[in-house]
């Protein structure tokens, strides 16, 4: 069981319940920051609010920048971060979208920030509850993607992005999301280790250049088709030396905090299950809860809960596919004309999958809508009850529509049905 | 900044970066259809002309004295217009 | 053990401060908690409310919760904007800072345990932007009706969530309304 992600009476150990959000300040002012760049957007803004405070106590030694956007929240960070000094933001949905030319920026010069995004749907309408279409409309940018599931994760994530973000292997920027409200507003317990031992495993920050008066460097001049090409490619390079560093980052951090959870994925129950959930975020624990009722009731399920969307936990997902009878996909975005975001990442290690498992993709929870654990357990049972007495099938596109208007609209649209591999 | 700690990265890596050199378009005076010339008697080392080069190629010697770098000087004649003395002829080619 | 817990009150009337104590309460005793406000805009005075678990595990969950085992009322007129009832569960605990002789129409197997808290701030000069203080002594009346945590658990997390006198005062108004809670339906 997994249940235990720490142990109480530990040595050193100070538990405070905290919201999601003071988390991250802790985790920030726990890295020695020096530079905090930020805007307020709901529901980011209290990780700001906090950190502004914690800088005016005196109990950070940092430099708070207040600046007039979202864009440039990310180019003064970037531009802190460039000089040397340790550099964080954050923000959520709409600031994100306004700060996305500077995300491509930061990655493409190879500075290694960290960023929360506190994931909120994007307007219009208005709506400043959970989505995830934020988050992974960073997707292609170049940065490192991690995802949450609790405030102590969210601590330990965070914390672990400098180190991640600085490796000499990989510097590239990290995002560390944290679903709006669910985890951001919520308070638990989180436990933060004490500073010494965090000082000592966290190194002081590496960066490959600095752009000071004196260094004479300078960044993103006109280049080669050709060199451009290059640093493309050397990106990609990075994101494989990332996987890496990833797994060795969660399995150290284990051993000095006793805390570790899987590295890209987290795998509960997955491992020789013949059902599994794939999913991402806060509500992974309503499915969880789900699984262990199904497992009770002697199914053979598990859950495959995706910590990093970048770089994509490939090898994992194909071992997923390659060895469950049928998948379950569950996600909080969609992409227009497309599919949901895990869906269709996962789609692309089918190929190299030596099985073809039952697949369903399940678009729920957009905008904020609640899905519990109930509601997991009955998505998850009826997809098992019919692979097992229909035959595998594909289906991509299901939509998990909001009780008040279930059975009003279709749950499939045409050109997205389900497929019965027995037609192939 | 002493306290920053750079370090070489430790992956194929090739950032968008550069540092500035002479040269690294060849030698661009041959770009030139005209070139200036000084009049040293003239001039008066105001230096708005050293301020105002667009290539760095307009030096200064140490009594503020000012000359042309001919081997990347393009011949665009800013200094020229800008030398409130007209101490800088534009001068064709060969 | 696992209880969840619902808080109605006005906005500006304190409800997530009492779940997150309550919360942190559950922490000091070594058991696992959540507390969040119910996620929207918020206004002073329009009714709210807050949520709070508590578990001897770890809580997997994050979803809303939609039928409490417990609600705890900051104000008697709610009732007659929100249905309190219909947000507990069939056998659930409804406690309620309401004056003397308050009744009111409730599910079979509910029951209503009742404080006059206000009447309690008062003795205690407890007010805040001219408005009477009720959510600590609301934490008292609970785990007075359902001993979800202990009494000196939530005395010492309001101590520390004020340190000094609020802390002392907030604490003493816990500590009247535990002893003035009684079953009242």
């Amino acid at each position: 069981m997994l249940l235990t992600w720490f142990q109480r009476g530990d040595d050193g150990m100070v538990v405070k319940t905290l919201t999601g959000n003071k988390a991250v300040a802790h985790a920030v002012k726990a890295a020695r920051v020096k530079v905090v760049a930020a805007y307020p957007i709901t529901p980011q803004t209290t990780i700001v609010e906090t950190l502004a405070d914690m800088i005016e106590h005196g109990e950070m030694n940092a430099k708070m920048i207040r600046v007039e956007s979202e864009h440039s929240a990310l180019a003064a960070t970037l531009g802190a971060a460039a000089a040397g000094a340790r550099s964080f933001t954050a923000t959520s949905s709409h600031g994100l979208l306004l700060m996305h030319e500077v995300v491509w920026w930061t990655a493409g010069a190879r500075i290694p920030v960290v960023m929360s995004v506190v994931t909120r749907a994007i307007g219009p309408p208005w709506n400043i509850h959970v989505d995830h279409n934020d988050i992974w409309d960073q997707r292609d940018s170049g940065w490192i993607i991690s995802i949450a599931e609790n405030n102590q994760e969210v601590f330990d994530l965070t914390l672990q992005a400098f180190r991640i973000s600085e490796d000499p292997r990989v510097y590239l920027p990290m995002i560390v999301g944290l679903d709006g409200f669910i985890l951001s507003h919520t308070v638990a317990p989180v436990d933060i280790p004490d500073q010494e031992k965090i000082d000592q495993w966290l190194p002081p920050r590496r960066q490959p250049y600095v752009i000071t008066p004196e260094s004479g460097v300078v960044m993103g001049n006109l280049a080669a088709d050709e060199d451009y090409y290059m640093m493309r490619y050397s990106i990609q390079t990075a994101m494989v030396e990332a996987k890496k560093v990833i797994s060795e980052v969660d399995d150290e951090y284990g051993e000095v905090f006793g805390r570790k959870y899987g590295g890209l994925v987290e795998c509960f129950h997955c491992d020789g299950s013949k059902y599994n959930i794939v999913i991402a975020g806060s509500w992974s624990g309503d499915a969880k809860e789900a699984v262990l009722k199904l497992r009770d009731e002697g199914y053979s399920v598990g859950v495959l809960r995706v910590r990093y969307f970048r770089p994509w936990p490939d090898e994992e997902i194909r071992r997923l596919l390659s060895t469950s009878k049928g998948v379950l996909f569950i996600d909080r975005s969609i992409s227009f004309g497309g599919k949901g975001h895990l869906l269709t990442e996962a789609m692309t290690n089918l190929a190299e999958s030596t099985n073809l498992p039952a697949v369903r993709g399940v678009i729920a929870g957009l905008g904020g809508v609640d899905v519990g654990a109930d509601e997991f357990y009955e998505l998850t049972k009826s997809f098992i009850d019919e692979v097992e007495e229909n035959g595998p099938f594909y289906d991509p596109l299901y939509w998990h529509i909001p009780q008040v208007y279930r059975g009003k609209y279709p749950e499939r649209l045409p050109g997205y049905g389900k497929f019965s591999y027995e037609r192939r | 900044m002493s306290n920053v700690n750079v370090e070489e990265p430790k992956s194929l890596f090739i950032a968008p970066v550069s540092k500035p050199a002479p040269g690294s378009v060849g030698k661009t005076g041959t770009w030139r259809h005209e070139k200036p010339v000084i009049n040293e008697e003239k001039c008066v080392k105001c230096l708005l002309c050293w301020l105002y080069c667009p290539e760095d190629t307009i030096l200064r010697r140490e009594d503020d004295m000012v000359y042309v770098d001919y081997d990347y000087c393009k011949g665009c004649g800013i200094c020229a217009k800008v030398c409130p003395v007209n101490a800088i002829d534009m001068v064709p080619e060969g | 053990m696992y209880v969840e817990i619902v808080f109605h009150g006005r906005g500006g009337q304190g409800g997530v401060t009492a779940a997150n104590i309550l919360a942190g309460a559950a922490v000091r005793e070594g058991k696992w908690s959540q507390s969040f406000p119910h996620f929207g805009a918020e206004r002073r005075g329009a009714p709210v409310r807050a949520y709070a678990r508590i578990s001897d595990k770890p809580i997997l969950r994050h979803s809303q919760i939609k039928t409490a085992d417990i609600a705890v009322v900051l104000d008697h007129e709610l009732f007659d904007l929100v249905d309190i009832p219909g947000s507990v569960k069939d056998n659930g605990v409804i406690v309620v800072n309401a004056p003397r002789d308050f009744s009111v129409d409730l599910k079979e197997g509910q029951s209503l345990f009742c404080v006059n808290a206000m009447e309690i701030a008062r003795e205690l000069k407890l007010f805040v932007a001219g408005w009477p203080v009720v959510n600590t002594s609301m934490l008292g009346a609970l785990v007075k009706a359902s001993p979800v945590v202990s009494l000196d658990s939530i005395l010492a997390e309001i101590k520390s969530y004020w340190p000094g006198k609020p802390g002392e005062l907030n604490a003493e108004a816990a500590k009247r309304a535990y002893e003035n809670t009684v079953r009242c339906i």
